[in-house]
């Protein structure tokens, strides 16, 4: 079953036909995602070759998803303009849009998560500056390599691109349900709370590896969840406890988010919701390997 | 970036908040002119980007042009938490009644902004919302809403501003929104806002922090960058285009990805504590494309700390090939030592992931002296720690 992303899958592309959309469409095409069109106004009819797959490419989100029938859009589009193609995603009302742009301003991303909340979050937002989302040989919505690791029953959601990555690497064997890389942006739409809670109804994920990373209190807010929420075997990873205290946001950031926001409150957080977490992102999949070993 | 007060009060003056007339300056003497201009006495005031300045004896009346040279004198060259006071300004003196508190900023948990706001200004305000949570009134504003004068009213009330003052509250809070929207800021805090003698409103202290990701449609940003404060290492770096802070510590960080790099920080820290206490001594993120001249810039930057003695080479190929991350460091190694530079640290190097069976290869291939491979990331942080404990 997996969450968020299947087989089924109907996915497009926004900003397909610049050089990180070519590159990354490819990539999707080649692990088995249904890629059904490109959106750009100024290329609309045309098509674009992938290696002998032919994706039209179409005017606007809205007329991709009356022509293909399109769910799932993957945004690609520089930092500048993201903001309007996330609002052009949400009026569509497409049901998921991932966002891989990078370095996008925080009122941009503030503007259109409102945005998407006045519509009705008819639209699930996954990033921005995300890696994006894979249901290993169903469909890769994003950038994370598909030849990690194969399917199976562990679900993972993480802040951090190369953190999947290395976590996919240590439990190949195993196997993923689905894969989550959600981003590490101040405003990120989907949470780990988000996953969690999916994978928790997900019949075919039996286990659930979280990372997170120091700042804002979204890890500790996913424990208080696990406790009430989640019946399944979670495993969780925090890094940056020896990174060097960031940016400070004055003494006014400090009070709203009610924690220091350091790792070692997330671990100890996390702990005592009964999640096992592991010091190093080894120790972290031992953990979970053991579990799933009985 | 966190501006220095100056700074913010330019901004708070650029957007219409009401602001007393003030100047900066880097040398005692300036303080003469400026002190005269501003009608015979002046605030002198440190600029440091920390708090407590004023107990630290970073604040200081002048009566006169004088008298305000003397204490410039006194204040600057001063050492405030560590940071040394290299410009002072000087602001016009107030009759202050009342203060209070108000600030705008990024609230992560609810995914929106927040107007806080307090009659109980001038103080520590973590200190209010920990022991008089009421007195701080918090309220939640729409990104795309914004704080129309309906909001700041609402703000106003909510934090019981005097009657007399409301007005003038309101129009300031309009105004510092201007701020915080229009100059992409992530905080806008203005502590105290004073009511004076003659019942007029005015921004006293300001705390501004702005978003780095919105430079590209705020091009007089940059500008406000204090390039003087900066690592040189870091600000070697940056020319460079890399991401890296500089830490205290003996075992040079390369890595591929924030998540990573930082992971990377915390396993050589463990691994330290088997070592004689070596701790990382940077964190850098080549990124995605580690090519030769990303890798060899890396090197350069982290085999220029004189404190480094072993460097960790830790990449997981997603995207990026080890193959190439291989022949990037293959070739730094060679780039260097044509541009006479004396390699002499040890290398540890862990590579996985994509095409990492040929990366390695390469690698062993190349048999360079001080490049070490190490299969796992546990197991190399620990053989760099070691090797920097030697």
């Amino acid at each position: 079953m997996a969450i968020f992303l299947t087989k089924e899958s109907k996915v497009i592309v926004q900003g397909m036909t610049g050089s990180e959309g070519q590159k990354h469409t490819r990539r999707m095409l080649a692990s088995g995602t249904n890629i059904v069109g490109g959106v750009n106004p100024r290329k609309a009819g045309q098509k674009v070759d992938f290696d002998g797959t032919e994706v039209p490419v179409f005017g606007s989100v809205k007329e991709a998803i009356e022509a293909t029938g399109a769910d799932v859009t993957v945004i690609f589009v520089p930092e500048k303009f993201t903001k309007d193609a996330v609002i052009e995603a949400i009026d569509a009302e497409i049901p998921l849009a991932v966002v891989i742009t990078e370095g996008i301003a925080v009122h941009d991303t503030a503007a259109f998560w409102s945005y998407a909340g006045k519509k009705g979050n008819k639209t699930r937002i996954i990033g921005p500056n995300c890696p994006g989302l894979i249901t290993p040989g169903q469909s890769n919505a994003g950038i994370i390599p598909a030849d990690i690791t194969k399917p199976g029953r562990i679900g993972l959601v993480s802040k951090s691109g190369t953190l999947t990555y290395q976590m996919m690497y240590e439990l190949r064997d195993i196997g993923f349900s689905t894969c989550v890389g959600i981003g590490g942006d101040p405003i990120i739409g989907t949470t780990h709370i988000d996953a969690l809670k999916a994978f928790q109804d997900d019949p075919e994920t039996d286990l659930i590896v979280m990372i997170g990373e120091i700042g804002g209190d979204a890890e500790e807010r996913a424990a208080d969840f696990v406790k009430a929420n989640v019946t399944k075997p979670v495993v969780g990873y925090v890094a940056g406890f020896t990174a060097p205290e960031g940016k400070t946001m004055g003494h006014a950031g400090a009070i709203v988010s009610g924690s220091s926001g350091t790792a070692q409150a997330k671990k100890e957080a996390l702990e005592a919701a009964g999640v096992k977490v592991g010091k190093t992102p080894s120790e972290t999949a031992l953990l979970a390997r053991e579990i799933l070993n009985g | 970036m966190d501006l220095f007060e100056y700074q913010a009060r330019d901004l708070f003056a650029k957007h219409d908040v009401p602001v007393l007339a003030g100047e900066v300056i880097d040398t005692p003497e300036a303080a003469r002119e400026v002190t005269e201009r501003l009608g015979g006495r002046a605030v002198v005031k440190a600029q440091v980007k920390t708090g407590g300045r004023g107990k630290a004896g970073g604040v200081k009346l002048a009566s006169d042009p004088a008298d305000a040279v003397e204490k410039a004198g006194q204040i600057l060259g001063m050492d405030i938490k560590g940071h040394t006071v290299h410009k002072v300004m000087l602001a016009q003196t107030a009759d202050i009644v009342e203060e209070y508190y108000v600030s705008f900023l990024l609230d992560r948990t609810n995914r929106t902004f927040l107007a806080m706001a307090s009659v109980e200004g001038g103080v520590d305000i973590e200190e209010v919302a920990a022991t008089k949570p009421e007195a701080l009134a918090k309220i939640a504003v729409d990104a795309i809403d914004g704080v129309s004068e309906e909001k700041a009213r609402e703000i106003v009330e909510a934090a019981k501003f005097p009657a007399e003052v409301k007005d003038q509250v309101v129009a300031a809070l309009q105004k510092l929104w201007d701020v915080f929207i229009k100059e992409d800021a992530l905080l806008v805090e203005v502590n105290p806002l004073v009511k004076t003698a003659d019942g007029t409103i005015i921004a006293l202290d300001g705390k501004v922090s702005l978003d780095a990701n919105a430079e590209f449609r705020q091009p007089d940003h940059a500008a406000l960058e204090d390039k003087a404060a900066a690592n040189p290492l870091e600000a070697a770096a940056k020319a460079k285009g890399l991401n890296y802070v500089k830490l205290e510590g003996q075992v040079g960080i390369i890595g591929n990805g924030a998540g990573l790099v930082m992971s990377t920080l915390d396993v050589v820290a463990y691994a330290g504590e088997k070592h004689s206490g070596v701790k990382p001594a940077n964190f850098l993120d080549i990124g995605g494309g580690a090519s030769a001249e990303v890798m060899a810039n890396g090197l350069e930057i982290i085999l220029g700390d004189p404190e480094v003695k072993s460097v960790f080479v830790n990449v997981f190929g997603g995207i990026t090939a080890c193959d190439a991350v291989a022949n990037g460091i293959v070739q730094a190694l060679e780039l260097l030592e044509s541009k006479g530079e004396q390699v002499t640290k040890p290398l540890v190097v862990r590579l996985d992931g994509n095409n990492a069976e040929l990366g390695r290869k390469i690698l062993t291939d190349a048999n360079h002296p001080l490049v070490e491979q190490v299969d796992t990331m546990d197991g190399a942080a620990d053989r760099a720690a070691e090797l920097a404990a030697k």
